[in-house]
């Protein structure tokens, strides 16, 4: 009985303070894949049927309206990439050089409920395509996450909303550069260090910032909903909804960000996007802290 | 009781099912309803295999609960082992009890469980969960005597114990 308890604690120690168990915890998962494939089968089934049943005239609209879409978004795309052009020349004109496009892969959500208690999804791709720990995911909206587990065949997604999370983020409007943590609800996120002269309203966007090189620059976030000042805090209490749909999306993006090439000449322009394997000095904080 | 025997499947296959359906998606006004399946069972093997089931199974059983719901590694085991130590000590009584007084006996338990978790959260830094923490436990104290009784139906039909 001992024995058992404190093997248990032990575990979990060792699995909090940053993961020595990754290895067992991955060939564990691998053993237990068929049971979260088998929990997943209903609701892919639902999602199938309904496919199915959909009549010819809601295809009909449905096509028409993604047809809008799709003119409607290749419309921007022709400005945007003309932004592109113009925003490397001018980085060029900077001295640095950043790859601005990124590599994604789409992934699909396996329907299973985890522990209800923390913000976590599973997906159905893993290491063996490529997926590794860090790694940014997306929806179509926002940011969503990122990877915290990553096995041969599925990973797991810590979302931005756990409490364990923290993410680098910028208000669009001004540029002012803060850290969203997670609330462990949902549709919450918390602003906690912003001063209370902060010029931050209702209605701004975050965006990421980059800083801490795991999720790549300029990526939308939250939208803040409440500014309040508290009498009895130094800071300002600041409330955002996340923009990506984090609780009712089917598929996710998940995004490799090109290395930045630092230019040669001038080395300390690329301060704050190196990579964090490449640096290990760069105290600039990882997005995760587990503690 | 070798694995590969009959009744070695049935309570192979019965785990699995436990397992599957603690993560089976459910609507979301469901969920908070959803009760401890895999606790459950373990306490129903406990009781009736005492000498198989015992802490290490219960042990061995966390740590699969743990994997596939992605909590971390160790909280359940550490509440499964608990449990598994206590219907050991106790299974003579608790098998002797009327079903509805085995029901609250199984429901302490499984508030024992909750208890646990709910403190590991705590440690570990989360949010304080709401009062519908709890009320996995209240299901499942209305499931047990379903439960047991389907089981026992069960486990009499197919190998005569």
């Amino acid at each position: 009985m001992l024995l058992a308890v404190l093997l248990a604690l032990g575990l979990m120690v060792t699995d909090a303070r940053e993961g020595h168990l990754d290895w067992l915890r991955s060939t564990l998962a691998v053993a237990a894949y068929p049971i979260q494939w088998i929990a997943a089968q209903p609701s892919r089934l639902a999602r199938k049927l309904d496919g199915q049943f959909a009549t010819e005239a809601d295809l009909r609209e449905r096509n028409a309206l993604l047809e809008r879409e799709n003119l409607r978004l290749r419309g921007q795309m022709q400005q945007f990439l003309a932004l592109q052009a113009e925003n490397s020349r001018l980085r060029d004109l900077l001295g640095s050089s950043f790859k601005v496009s990124d590599r994604v892969l789409v992934a699909e959500l396996l329907q299973v409920e985890l522990d209800p208690y923390r913000q976590q999804v599973l997906v159905d791709k893993g290491t063996a395509s490529g997926v590794y720990i860090g790694q940014p995911v997306l929806d179509a909206n926002a940011v969503m996450g990122q990877v915290v587990v990553a096995n041969p065949l599925t990973a797991t997604v810590l979302l931005i909303t756990d409490a364990d999370h923290a993410l680098p983020v910028q208000i669009n409007r001004n540029g002012l550069r803060t850290i969203a943590t997670g609330t462990g609800r949902v549709n919450q996120l918390h602003l906690p260090h912003l001063p209370k002269n902060a010029d931050v309203r209702v209605g701004d966007l975050l965006v990421t910032s980059g800083m801490g090189g795991v999720f790549p620059a300029g990526y939308p976030v939250a939208q803040i909903i409440e500014v309040a000042d508290d009498p009895n805090s130094a800071f300002a209490t600041v409330k955002a909804v996340p923009t990506a749909r984090l609780d009712r999306s089917h598929e996710v993006l998940l995004v490799w960000t090109l290395a930045p090439v630092a230019a040669p000449t001038e080395p300390a322009q690329a301060l704050g996007r190196g990579q964090p394997a490449d640096n290990p000095t760069d105290t600039s904080e990882p997005a995760v802290n587990r503690s | 009781m070798s694995v590969f025997s009959r009744a070695g499947l049935f309570v192979i296959l019965t785990l699995i099912l436990a397992l599957i359906l603690s993560i089976l998606p459910m609507p979301s006004w469901a969920s908070d309803y959803r009760p401890q399946w895999v606790t459950l069972i373990l306490i129903y093997w406990c009781l009736a295999r005492p000498n198989q089931f015992g802490i290490f199974a219960g042990f061995a059983l966390g740590i699969a609960q743990d994997v596939i719901s992605g909590a971390l590694l160790g909280e359940h085991a550490l509440s499964f082992s608990v449990i598994a130590y206590l219907v050991g000590e106790l299974h003579r009584r608790i098998r002797a009890f009327p079903l509805w007084q085995q029901a609250v006996a199984v429901w302490l338990l499984l508030l024992i469980e909750r208890l646990l978790s709910f403190w590991i959260l705590g440690a570990t830094g989360q949010p304080t969960p709401t009062l519908a923490y709890w009320l996995p436990t209240l299901v499942g104290l209305l499931l047990w005597p379903w439960l047991s009784q389907l089981l026992d139906r069960l486990r009499f039909s197919l190998w005569l114990v």
